[in-house]
């Protein structure tokens, strides 16, 4: 049924795209109206369009902000993910440090990042690192849990057939084990990265660095204390559209790397 | 003609009776940690050249027999031999045994021709040979066109037939194959057991097949070891005196329907032996 009126909006790619827009699109314009119909002052609710205006003319101000909050978002996705792939690979090496060493990466992930953060700020000179490292914290977690499943999850037939082989350990490991973990790991990796970014911006509210090095976080402190509403709130469009632009980032790499194979990416389309 | 020979006709003879022996399997019992007694001691020997069916009911052991034959379980008493050396002494270049699994167990990120060239590049055969080889076999098997394919791509019964790919790529003396065709539909069923046929006449196999079809048991062997459960062990063992190429016509003639009939006793014989003791639960 590929009615020539109209091809477009019946692909599930436009759709995806269109009927997401269209909500926003309503929510802006009820947000507009609300707010001139009922002459809400900017320094209570600011209407999508101050917002928008806000943007720009900060833009110098909110633009390094993002940068900034950008650096020790992807700094600390780069080290969670390396560090969760590592303990990973240590953790399914046997099964006696798995049980000693897992409650402890369940410690970390239950202990609130903000009651951490002050210490890490003391005891880390360069306050880069340390936020850096508080967001790593808050991301590592999923990125161990989910690597070492997936390092686990071997069909046991398929392992057999590569005992009979004689399969090397090595060999074992990369040609079984990493493609079975994959879909796991990106798996973790989607969810972390969108836990980098909440990290590196409770890891900036606690720092409250300002200065050449202030972030976005930074950015809303400051705009709440001068009742600077409007510009609050592009801070907080920056930081939502950041966490979006990163959770479809993720989507993308997963199906790159993973093409058809796994059922998780070949059974929604 | 059909005569069920004695499993312990093969206990008397010496191991090393004859040069042709492919398998023999010594006394060997499989008892689990937990004391659920698999399989009671078995003696069975296999010719060269032999196609045999391991049949019987759920539980009866059939599948740990194989998978003892396979190396990958350790007999808890009893030896095994494969050419009179014992199973886990086998050498990995010496070792010219494959196993079909149930499942077709291929690797789903992989394409066919991965999938089939995998044994020999866990062995470092060089890519060219590989490759040339891994062509030979999926042409064997059918399926040339479809070497780029990934396996979910693919129809049960293809898979399959990429799993039986992946096993003749290493050119192998013994065919071990757990209830390979269960999980498909009863006309592909037909089909691959024809088509096995045709590659062990083809390729001078030794095919040891595990099944609970009596009708594929018939079809395919030249011997049928019946196998009972609880615990689990060899009962009788069958003759299949009819000549190769079988065709489906086979299925339809009385000796095929007088074998099953023979076969069906003995199953029914093993349960009332069961019964009988007080050992059966229902």
């Amino acid at each position: 049924m590929s009615a020539p009126i109209l091809p477009l909006i019946r692909q599930p790619r436009v759709q995806r795209v269109l009927y997401p827009a269209l909500v926003a699109v309503v929510l802006l314009g009820a947000w507009q109206a609300l707010v001139v119909g009922m002459e809400l002052p900017p320094y209570l609710v600011p209407s999508p369009w101050l917002m928008l205006k806000t943007l720009i003319s900060d833009w110098a101000v909110l633009g390094s902000a993002l940068l900034v909050t950008l650096e020790i978002t992807l700094l600390a996705f780069v080290v969670a993910t390396v560090a969760g792939v590592l303990i990973s690979f240590l953790f399914v090496q046997s099964k006696l440090i798995e049980t000693a060493l897992f409650p402890y990466a369940v410690l970390l992930q239950v202990t609130p990042i903000v009651a951490v953060a002050p210490l890490i700020i003391i005891w880390v000179k360069n306050p880069t690192a340390a936020m850096v490292i508080c967001a790593s914290l808050v991301a590592l977690f999923p990125i161990i849990s989910n690597t070492t499943l997936g390092l686990r999850s071997i069909d046991p037939d398929l392992q057999s057939y590569f005992r009979m082989n004689r399969a090397t350990r090595w060999q074992m490991l990369v040609r079984l084990r990493i493609p079975s973990a994959l879909p796991y790991f990106f798996g973790g990796l989607r969810i972390s990265s969108g836990l980098s970014l909440i990290g590196a911006v409770v890891a900036e509210f606690v720092a409250g660095t300002g200065g050449t090095g202030a972030g976005l976080a930074y950015q809303i402190l400051q705009a709440g204390f001068r009742l600077n509403i409007p510009r609050m709130f592009a801070a907080l469009l920056l930081i939502s559209l950041t966490g979006v632009a990163l959770f479809a980032a993720m989507a993308w790499l997963t199906r790159r790397a993973l093409g058809s194979w796994h059922a998780s990416e070949s059974s929604h389309e | 003609m059909i005569s069920p020979i004695s499993c312990v006709m093969s206990e008397s003879l010496a191991p090393t009776a004859s040069p042709t022996a492919a398998i023999e399997v010594l006394s060997a019992e499989k008892t689990y940690p937990d004391g659920t007694h698999a399989l009671q001691p078995v003696d069975l020997r296999i010719e060269e050249g032999e196609f045999v069916t391991l049949l019987g009911p759920s539980g009866c052991g059939k599948s740990t027999l194989l998978k003892m034959v396979a190396g990958l379980l350790a007999p808890s008493n009893g030896q095994l031999l494969l050419w009179r050396k014992p199973v886990s002494l086998l050498e990995a270049s010496a070792q010219k045994l494959a196993f079909v699994f149930q499942s077709p167990t291929l690797m789903p990120w992989a394409s066919v021709e991965a999938n089939v060239r995998l044994p020999l590049d866990l062995a470092g055969v060089p890519r060219p040979e590989a490759e040339a080889r891994v062509a030979d076999a999926l042409k064997l098997v059918g399926l040339d066109g479809f070497k780029a394919s990934l396996p979910h791509a693919l129809s049960g019964g293809m898979q399959m037939r990429v799993s039986i790919a992946r096993s003749l790529v290493i050119e192998p003396h013994l065919l071990l194959m757990d209830e390979p065709f269960g999980a498909l539909d009863e006309i592909t069923r037909h089909k691959l057991d024809a088509e096995l046929l045709g590659l062990w006449a083809a390729k001078k196999l030794t095919v040891v097949f595990v099944t609970h079809s009596i009708h594929e048991a018939v079809f395919l062997s030249t011997r049928v070891v019946m196998m009972a459960a609880r615990p689990g062990r060899v009962v009788e063992q069958f003759e299949i005196d009819e000549p190769y190429p079988r065709s489906a016509e086979f299925m339809v003639t009385p000796q095929f329907s007088r074998y099953a009939k023979r076969l069906q006793d003995s199953l029914l014989r093993a349960s009332h032996v069961d019964t009988d003791t007080g050992t059966t639960r229902a």
